[in-house]
């Protein structure tokens, strides 16, 4: 409507030094040493961080799932509710989102410490103290923590689409409860759920803050690892960007993976 | 009755996953309150942490720095992000696909990656720069602070505004040409107009996210510090009371910001309404 | 004429936040006809169907269905089959898994679902088009496919709620016939809700008009129309002059500050009636010649007949003649005894 190609010029200036091009030198250090020449000893050397990366994927993997598991429920109920009372749930949804993250994984911290609040309340019942910080188990608990609301509200959107008509047709032609979650509900969500298995496993799989806070030096994470090298001891450039880009690899995947289930749920729609 | 079973089943479910939600935020709450330094017995009631936060400069500082760099780089995003979304709209569909394909990599990268990846080219540039002396030594700083904010706000700024600008009437434009105007008045007298709440939330958006951001500030702030960044040394800490306080203000602000918001909306939605009705009755 | 009762409501109450949606509704459904619930929106029309369903659940109240009590009874369990406003349709699934799913839940095998499928698809005017997307089909279509997913299951009684409502007016007629056709093509009972008065004159064998909760008449459309119980029916149905009157006697009706013969007879003496006066039921006649003299505030040609509205004596009579007047024109009016209907007066 407007013929204003150039209005877009600053941005595409922008975008090709401050998008494009990080991610190029990203590359250009993965695959050259100290002193600039071609190598692929960094890429060959993150074998030996292969538990890190292993620990990574399994405990995103598995805070996701939890996330999945338990924000189904909540995103469906939400969504059959009236949309003034919609309204409100989604705002007390979000609320926590708007707090800095580093001060709600902080809240976790005093809670599962071996003499925190979970211990205390515990021992007045002549239970614990259970060993809680610094497991993994307090990292995924950490990631589910943080990340729950973006499953909950990507499931809760797919679901508003999701007439209640539908739901009573189904069960109109002999769908049990169980037959309308597994036929009619879940597939229907599809879309949400993709959304939401990215929202939670790219953040959690690349996270250092989290896995700092709550798992000690023992649960190191990708994210730490990226960050020992940029900032932190072992400082090397060329191994840090290696690791980027594996990291990148891996999202991409995830991303490929849960879109083409995305699409796959979407075809009868399209 | 089966049905009314259920449906209590449902209403202690929701309230378990918001207890779970808030129980953290509320105990933080609470310890702000609390006269010793312990995190897990209440020994009496003070004051004493929200004072010593707000004598504590380093946090102060902080705090005004997140909210200059986040008002600075909104500004920028949005100008720079709404001129983009108008160029691009003119552009054929293959280059719109192809800038909206790298517009979508700060977002959906993970948040340290394109955090190490500005500070290598920050690194980059010095590195290069410092052959010929052209970049002062404080360049670590402020002025990356400001470029890495900008860069991952932009995007926002685009996805926000762009749908707006395609659903928006072109004739509204065409019909501002007609009525005289040249197609520089006809954005501004017209078409601007149209697109201000989207771009008022875009900048919006852009401001909560920078004052936010933790992970890209980490990597690109040189020695100084945000709000976040503060937090962050100071949980490493351990025991500081004060981030209590600090939280709980937050908490607080967001709360009222939400909640004032929100009745703005359901006033002006029921205004909208009412005028609905009064329409359908005449 | 004895007919078998296929779904009986008794005392029905359906509260929603504490309104009374329906108010000790009872209603007897006859077996294999075609039953249609008239009504203006929030009448209760949808909430009774859907009690039938199994999708709301009374407060109080029995629903029983070929004699046995099926009000627990959730709507998977029930041998009824819903067509839904906006269709419903999964659009997940392309048209032959739509219409196959209840088949498929009930595990019948491969073969005979797909038999059965076809079947219907071809009974519903779909042949060929199994594979098609649903959400890639028009109106109608998507109406049939709905359609068909109910009937393939061999329900005793199919709901529909406003099925046609989303249709325009040509595709409405076309359906309101194919959709008699296959209630009779497959013998059994369709329940039919909507607002439409005409389309439920047209299609149904019994109809039961609703307002407020209650059920005002049961009948058949010609009695429906023709002897409306009270002034509700009348004018939901159709355009009516509705008038105070007294009853002098039997066959003797005094309104409109004149003294009328009627067919109607039974009420007490001087006993408060409303009279019903279909506008096409009034014969216009040059003036001073009829029983009521009028004159005429404006003409609408309507295509077959004009609509005139006609003051006498400050009220305003609503008349179709074929007969063109003009405006301001004084015309007489008669109306037969046939033409009037006497209804004992509603407690306000």
């Amino acid at each position: 409507m407007i013929k204003s190609k150039a209005a877009a010029s600053p941005y595409l200036v922008w975008m090709v030094i401050f998008i494009v091009a990080p991610l190029l030198i990203v590359a250009y250090y993965a695959f050259t040493d100290a002193s600039g020449n071609f190598t692929l000893e960094n890429i060959m050397a993150i074998g030996r961080y292969s538990s890190v990366f292993a620990r990574s994927l399994l405990l995103a993997a598995e805070a996701t799932v939890i996330c999945l598991v338990l924000a189904f429920p909540v995103g469906y109920f939400l969504s059959r509710l009236r949309a003034s009372k919609q309204h409100i749930m989604l705002m007390l949804v979000m609320l926590p989102m708007w707090m800095n993250f580093l001060l709600r994984t902080y809240a976790w911290m005093s809670l599962l410490e071996n003499n925190g609040i979970i211990n205390t309340v515990l021992g007045f019942f002549g239970l614990g103290p259970f060993r809680m910080i610094n497991t993994a188990g307090a990292v995924v608990l950490g990631m589910v923590y943080n990340y729950l609301p973006y499953m909950i509200l990507p499931l809760y959107t797919a679901m508003t689409k999701i007439d209640n008509s539908i739901i009573e047709a189904a069960q109109d032609l002999g769908a049990s409860t169980l037959g309308t979650f597994t036929k009619v509900l879940l597939p229907l969500s599809g879309p949400g759920i993709a959304t939401g298995i990215t929202m939670v496993f790219v953040p959690s799989v690349s996270t250092f803050i989290i896995s700092r806070m709550l798992g000690g030096g023992s649960n190191l994470l990708i994210g730490d690892l990226i960050e020992l090298q940029f900032l932190g001891n072992s400082y090397n450039f060329n191994m840090g960007s290696a690791m980027s880009l594996v990291l990148m690899v891996i999202v991409l995947l995830c991303m490929s993976f849960t879109s083409s289930f995305d699409e796959q749920e979407m075809e009868g729609v399209m | 009755m089966k049905n009314r079973h259920l449906r209590l089943l449902q209403r202690t479910y929701v309230v378990l996953i918001f207890c779970f939600m808030y129980l953290p935020i509320l105990v933080l709450a609470v310890f702000s309150f609390n006269e010793s330094k312990s995190r897990t017995v209440f020994t009496g009631f003070t004051l004493d942490w929200y004072k010593s936060l707000f004598t504590n400069r380093m946090i102060l500082s902080a705090l005004a720095l997140s909210l200059a760099v986040a008002l600075v780089s909104a500004v920028v995003a949005t100008v720079v992000g709404t001129m983009a979304t108008v160029g691009i709209s003119a552009m054929g569909r293959k280059s719109q696909l192809f800038i909206n394909n790298i517009s979508y990599m700060p977002v959906v990268n993970p948040e340290i990656i394109t955090g190490v990846s500005l500070m290598l080219l920050f690194v980059f540039l010095q590195n290069w720069a410092s052959k010929f002396d052209a970049l002062p030594d404080a360049f670590f700083g402020l002025p990356t602070l400001l470029i890495a904010h900008i860069t991952f706000n932009l995007p926002y700024v685009i996805f926000n505004v762009s749908p707006k600008l395609r659903q928006m009437d072109s004739r509204i434009y065409e019909a501002a040409l007609d009525l005289g105007c040249t197609p520089r008045q006809a954005f501004f007298k017209a078409v601007l107009p149209e697109l201000t709440p989207a771009i008022l939330s875009a900048f919006l958006i852009c401001l909560t996210y920078s004052i936010d951001d933790f992970i890209i500030s980490y990597f690109n702030c040189g020695t100084l510090q945000t709000l976040p960044i503060a937090i962050y040394s100071m949980t490493r800490k351990k025991v500081s009371p004060e981030i209590n306080a600090l939280s709980t203000i937050m908490f607080l602000v967001i709360l009222s910001i939400i909640l004032i918001s929100n009745a703005l909306d359901s006033r002006r939605y029921k205004r909208e309404q009412g005028l609905g009705k009064a329409g359908e009755g005449r | 004429m004895e007919q078998n009762v296929i779904v009986s409501l008794k005392d029905i109450v359906v509260e929603y936040d504490g309104e009374k949606v329906l108010d000790k509704l009872s209603l007897d459904i006859p077996d294999k006809g075609f039953v249609t619930f008239l009504g203006p929106s929030g009448c209760g029309k949808t909430t009774t169907l859907r009690v039938v369903g199994g999708f709301v659940e009374p407060k109080s109240g029995v629903v029983l269905f070929d004699g046995k009590d099926i009000t627990d009874l959730p709507p998977y369990r029930r041998q009824v089959n819903t067509v839904f406003q906006k269709y419903a349709l999964f659009p997940h699934l392309n048209v032959f898994e739509n219409v196959a799913f209840g088949l498929r839940l009930k595990k019948l095998d491969e073969k005979e679902i797909r038999r059965r499928v076809l079947e219907m698809l071809e009974v519903v005017g779909l042949k060929g088009f199994e594979r098609r997307a649903v959400t890639q089909m028009s109106g109608g279509q998507q109406q049939r496919v709905a359609i068909a997913r109910g009937l393939v299951n061999q329900p005793r009684v199919l709901l529909l709620d406003e099925p046609l409502g989303a249709l325009d007016l040509k595709l409405r007629k076309e359906m309101q016939l194919e959709l008699k056709r296959l209630q009779r093509e497959m013998n059994i009972t369709f329940i039919y809700v909507t607002h439409d008065q005409e389309e439920a004159l047209t299609m149904s064998d019994t109809v039961v008009v609703m307002n407020q909760g209650h059920v005002q008449q049961i009948g058949s459309p010609e009695d429906i129309y023709n002897e409306p119980e009270n002034a509700f029916v009348a004018d939901f149905i159709g355009a009516s002059n509705i008038l105070d009157g007294v009853m002098l006697a039997d066959y003797r009706a005094e309104f409109s500050g004149r003294e009328f013969v009627c067919v109607d007879k039974g009420f007490a003496r001087n006993q408060p009636v409303q009279v019903v006066i279909r506008p096409e039921d009034i014969k216009v006649v040059p003036a001073g010649q009829g029983m009521l003299t009028g004159v005429v505030e404006d003409v609408i040609f309507k295509g077959v007949h004009f609509e005139m509205h006609v003051d006498c004596d400050g009220r305003e009579w609503l008349i179709h003649s074929t007969q063109a007047c003009r405006q301001g024109e004084a015309i007489g009016m008669d109306i037969g005894p046939d033409e009037i209907h006497i209804m004992a007066r509603m407690e306000e």
